[in-house]
């Protein structure tokens, strides 16, 4: 499965200025379907950049990005939501008065285009996989930060995505609730959701991703198995600074 | 003898935890230097050492004396002074001015306007400019003298060199080693492991709020260090490192 098929989602030649600045200068990225693929780098280096650019938050000022074969780069979030990009972001926001199932079915509805009992059905699913059906009836506003973060990735999954991009989701959370995270996460990935995750917690990343890809100051500077990126010195280098000989 | 002494901090922003259970002792003289990725929790330890920030859990020892609830500025004046990121310096206000707002809460020593032109020998000509028009570089010599002049028994110092120019990096950190070899008591947030290890005595490496390994400098390989800051005898543990 994956590499050697079209990619899911594919992004050639992606620069993104805001003003002088440069954060994105020339990234190619691509992922096959079913694939998982872990994002590092150092603060600064373009990652969320790439997010965004990847879920259609931002346009690249050069590049393209392809869905399925299909140019997207002009589509906004909501249509690629629904062509199934999904996205968990870093910083959980739900609808705070709303309760754990209201809030799924709102990206059910919402993202998924799902209507009636599809999309009860799919909520029910979507909140098993992530370990949330105990706290289905609760208001979201009441959850604490690993519950806040399995509803963050609830209502991404509910609306059916072929490729899921995460932000960040492991911050914060302890050991035991990390593992608990890494695998609902591995648990998609086995259903064949394709994931983009881009994490500073590189020991948690890695017992998901099969590969990683490395930013600094907006290039890819190391793709390939993590063991091998990890060891890398120009990945070294990018986040402890150059040894001086 | 021990100027600053943690004992089981742990800081929260909200439902995040930040720092996790934290233990340190700095001896009087000494720099060590936090390292660590992105959200280790290395800004949030010293924002709670300065009393920026307050502790969910534990106490914070100064000079033997408990100062967990001791606010800010009053930590100011007992010699705690902090050089936050991003220098947040008073724009409007000129490099003279902003120092002098420094010396609101100051101790007796040997640090004034004039000694700290005479440390930082490229603030001398901008005495009188205002911090906006000022370089980077400049910026931050400006906000180290801004600490400074509180004659402060211990100096936080917190990613001085971002988002600075190479040549200015050379410049603020050469006016720290003489600060260092002057005796001053130093806690540093550093991302460049080389420079942090070359001024610093000992070295904490953080990961996700905890302490993941500490050591003096000169005994931590950089393979240590790194294995350390991602974690990966984690992974190792976990069996999903090859390494």
């Amino acid at each position: 499965m994956g590499s050697q098929d079209t990619p899911i989602l594919a992004a050639v030649g992606i620069h993104k200025r805001f003003g002088a600045l440069v954060v994105l200068d020339g990234v190619d990225f691509s992922i096959g379907v079913g694939d998982a693929i872990g994002i590092v780098g150092p603060n600064g280096a373009g990652k969320t950049t790439l997010l965004n650019i990847l879920s259609g938050a931002l346009l690249p000022s050069e590049g393209s990005v392809a869905f399925n074969g299909s140019d997207v780069t002009q589509s906004g979030v909501s249509r690629r939501c629904r062509l199934g990009i999904g996205r968990a972001h870093q910083v959980p926001r739900p609808f705070g008065d709303m309760s754990v199932f209201e809030n799924v079915l709102v990206g059910a509805a919402t993202g998924g285009g799902l209507r009636g009992r599809r999309a009860y059905g799919r909520c029910i699913e979507v909140l098993e996989i992530c370990g949330l059906t105990g706290t289905a009836n609760r208001r979201a506003e009441s959850l604490g930060l690993l519950d806040r973060k399995r509803l963050e990735l609830a209502r991404a999954l509910a609306t059916d995505p072929l490729v899921l991009l995460l932000d960040e989701i492991g911050a914060g959370l302890t050991e035991v609730e990390a593992e608990e995270l890494v695998a609902t996460i591995r648990e998609l990935h086995r259903q064949g959701v394709a994931i983009v995750w881009i994490e500073h917690i590189v020991h948690v990343l890695v017992r998901v991703v099969e590969r990683l890809v490395c930013l600094d100051a907006g290039r890819v500077i190391a793709d390939g198995q993590p063991d091998a990126v990890m060891r890398d010195s120009a990945v070294v280098d990018a986040y402890l600074g150059r040894v001086v000989v | 003898m021990t100027l600053l002494s943690l004992q089981g901090i742990e800081a929260r922003h909200g439902l995040l935890p930040a720092v996790r259970g934290i233990s340190l002792d700095v001896a009087e003289g000494e720099t060590i230097a936090l390292v660590g990725a992105n959200g280790a929790g290395k800004t949030t330890l010293l924002r709670t050492i300065a009393g920026a920030h307050k502790p969910a859990a534990g106490r914070v020892f100064f000079a033997g004396e408990d100062i967990t609830r001791v606010r800010a500025h009053d930590r100011v004046r007992m010699g705690i002074a902090l050089v936050p990121e991003g220098r947040r310096l008073f724009p409007a206000l000129t490099v003279e001015e902003n120092l002098l707002v420094g010396a609101q809460r100051t101790r007796p020593g040997r640090w004034t306007v004039e000694a700290i032109l005479e440390a930082f020998p490229l603030l001398k000509p901008l005495r009188d400019r205002r911090a906006a028009t000022l370089s980077g570089g400049e910026q931050q010599a400006t906000a180290i003298g801004r600490a400074l002049i509180a004659n402060p028994r211990l100096l936080l110092l917190d990613e001085v060199s971002l988002g600075l120019a190479p040549i200015a990096v050379e410049g603020v950190y050469r006016s720290l080693q003489l600060l260092i070899d002057e005796g001053s008591t130093i806690v540093l947030v550093e991302q460049d492991l080389t420079r942090a290890r070359a001024v610093a005595k000992r070295v904490v490496c953080m990961l996700e709020g905890s302490v993941a390994l500490e050591g003096a400098s000169g005994e931590l390989s950089r393979e240590r260090i790194t294995e350390a800051y991602f974690g990966l005898r984690r992974a190792r543990e976990a069996g999903t490192w090859a390494g």
